[in-house]
């Protein structure tokens, strides 16, 4: 594989822009080799890497059986740190689930373009990312079979939820945002699924995906509503993101906790999943490149380097964020937070501190020069510790706070268990074991979205300018 | 109904429509534009995406998916009030912080009602499209064309239906014909089409 991306292919200058598509690559290609790879017989390196991520995966629900049949005290949740890797690996995986939506919608609307090769992967990444994450919260209930009791369900003690809780707000943002991707994401399925249809040639394929695809017929009358439930769901999906995040964040932001309770929560949040995402985008999305050559044709250096530039520019808020947080507790001279912040940059959890500064606002940086932006190993590793990174700040602002709280009687700092670990690294394999079936039963590349980029889908294509 | 004056072929199914295909977007649009001029009425141009301001050159007008959506929206965002004002100020008013249960709670229910406006409004726009496009729907005339199979990949199709009240089974196969686009072809409603 090059390793530096051909710089040639990247938007020199401003006034033109580079071709979304590369090598003049015609609709007929774009269909067959998209659906080539769902087409083709399954290779053997799928096999070998679910074999071993879904291996992976299986720690997760052993790990929750043991902890289901004995109870929460498997995990080191304890007093004071109540909350701990749970509610952090739930805060990174609800994160890493904002930038699919995020490219889906929000760059949807604001029409870019170069988004239409990337969104399938990356909705479902964001798909993926939310499975994993929702496993937490609900096995943090302690007793999931009376989990029911989340839902405004008329029960014998005639009791219903406290709706001025964000603990509930959040059951509602994070299974709302569930719903909405799959819509959004199955929505644009649906034309991919009628081109997988119409050229499988075995009658079980021909079942399945005629199925799935719903009897599309691609008629302008379709397309019409098609278009406009698209577009609806895209502007329904912005505030959305822009929401859960914020909601995630107000589980901790609306407590009296120092260094919880600040009102930059809201949007350093968002800003860190967007980063978190974007990143999380470029680590499966760069293999799936090397897998699949052809994919450099849709996926260019341009969009490499565009993503890299989202994540300069969301890494370099979040940077803001923890100065500013810094700043303010030094400048509202409340001792309490002036000790939490102390406490998190120099008192034992130090290193992760550190950790989080280094993989989310240094490392990033790199970004400003084009060699690291079109160098796909110099992007991988920066995702990589952007990866870390976004972990290490969630285990900052939640154990590291939690373990001084008001009363030093009861401070205590927080050890993993064995289980712990575990459950955390099955979800990995969760996630990888998802993607790999994804990528290996559904169109990869949104294929009626890269044909309407094309110049000559263009009605007016090749006539002159009136 | 029209008198089929010439099939092409032997099939003796009632027929659905004619149809034409061309190779590019451009072609399409152009054409579509004299199919709307002509004065056909229940007709449909076919293409692998969505093309640009071909709603224009068919003559369609905007869609009300989000009259719908709208509606959709309402109905989530009421059904957040009812079900947060309903259970904690009139079933079970419950006390926390000494916080009020009457109007001045609303800041702390506004984000449920937000997410279920959500929430509704995409089941409206997803459910909605569905059934404003007759999906889903397995079965078509149209796939009893063998050609049609190209829609999803790079061909562009026009198809004007036998119920239009404009359709003579000649004339408009001449008038595809002359529209510049191959392979015109008679569709019927439950066999194999033919050429």
């Amino acid at each position: 594989m090059d390793s530096s991306l051909n710089p040639s292919t990247l938007n020199s200058d401003p006034i033109t822009r580079a071709p979304l598509v590369l090598n003049k690559r015609t609709m007929g290609w774009i269909s067959s080799y998209v659906s080539t790879i769902v087409e083709s017989k399954t290779p053997r390196w799928w096999f070998i890497s679910i074999a071993i991520t879904s291996s992976i995966a299986l720690l997760t629900p052993l790990m929750l059986c043991y902890l289901v049949a004995t109870g929460i005290g498997v995990w080191g949740n304890n007093s004071p740190v109540f909350w701990a890797w749970d509610i952090t690996n739930f805060v990174f995986w609800i994160g890493i689930g904002h930038a699919g939506t995020l490219i889906s919608a929000i760059l949807f609307i604001t029409r870019q373009k170069w988004r239409t090769s990337i969104n399938r992967a990356a909705e479902a990444m964001t798909l993926f990312a939310v499975v994993c994450a929702g496993i937490y919260p609900l096995f943090h209930v302690g007793r999931i079979w009376k989990v029911y009791f989340l839902a405004p369900v008329p029960n014998a003690n005639a009791i219903w939820q406290n709706f001025r809780s964000p603990l509930l707000w959040d059951v509602f943002a994070v299974s709302t945002y569930f719903t909405v991707s799959i819509l959004f994401w199955y929505t644009g399925l649906i034309p991919d699924l009628a081109t997988v249809r119409d050229r499988c040639t075995t009658k079980i394929k021909k079942f399945v995906y005629g199925v799935m695809a719903l009897g599309w017929r691609g008629g302008n009358r379709q397309w019409r509503h098609y278009e406009m439930a698209y577009i609806l769901l895209a502007g329904l999906s912005t505030p959305l993101v822009l929401s859960v995040h914020s909601v995630v964040s107000f589980d901790f932001a609306t407590s009296v906790i120092p260094g919880w309770h600040a009102t930059i929560f809201p949007p350093y949040f968002v800003a860190g999943a967007i980063f978190g995402g974007f990143a999380m985008v470029l680590t499966i999305m760069l293999p799936a490149r090397a897998i699949y050559p052809q994919l450099h044709d849709m996926i260019t250096p341009g969009h490499i380097n565009k993503m890299a530039k989202v994540i300069l520019l969301t890494g370099s808020i979040v940077g803001y964020a923890y100065l500013m947080e810094l700043f303010i507790a030094w400048y509202g001279a409340n001792p309490y937070e002036r000790a939490a912040f102390w406490y998190r940059a120099f008192g034992p959890y130090w290193w992760a501190y550190a950790c989080m500064m280094f993989c989310n606002v240094v490392s990033p940086q790199v970004f400003w020069f084009k060699w690291c932006r079109t160098n796909v190993y110099a992007v991988f590793i920066v995702c990589m510790f952007v990866n870390a990174g976004m972990w290490f700040e969630r285990f900052v602002i939640i154990a590291t706070t939690l373990a001084r709280d008001f009363l030093p009687s009861s401070w205590g700092l927080f050890h993993p268990t064995i289980v712990d670990i575990l459950t955390f690294i099955g979800t990995f394999g969760l996630f990888t074991t998802l993607f790999l079936l994804f990528v290996r039963f559904l169109p990869m590349i949104c294929m009626f979205e890269v044909k309407a980029v094309l110049p000559e889908a263009n009605p007016h294509y090749g006539e002159e300018h009136h | 109904m029209t008198t089929p004056t010439k099939t092409t072929g032997s099939s003796t199914a009632p027929i659905y429509a004619v149809g034409v295909e061309f190779d590019s977007a451009r072609d399409l649009y152009h054409a579509a534009e004299k199919v709307r001029d002509a004065g056909y009425k229940r007709w449909d141009t076919f293409s692998p995406f969505p093309i640009h301001g071909m709603d224009t050159a068919m003559g369609l007008p905007k869609s009300w998916l989000s009259a719908l959506v709208f509606i959709g929206g309402l109905t989530g965002f009421s059904t957040a009030l009812f079900m947060e004002f309903g259970t904690s100020s009139f079933l079970y008013p419950l006390i926390v912080d000494a916080k009020p249960t009457n109007l001045m709670t609303i800041p702390a229910f506004f984000p449920i009602m937000f997410e279920l406006t959500i929430l509704f409004s995409a089941l409206t726009a997803t459910f909605g499209m569905l059934a404003l496009n007759g999906l889903p729907r397995w079965n078509h005339p149209l796939f009893n064309w063998d050609r049609f199979k190209k829609v999803t990949e790079d061909k562009f199709y026009i198809v004007i239906e036998a119920s239009d009240e404009k359709f003579s089974l000649e004339e408009t196969r001449q008038f595809l014909q002359s529209l510049g686009g191959s392979h015109v072809t008679t569709i019927h409603q439950d066999e194999t089409s033919n050429e």
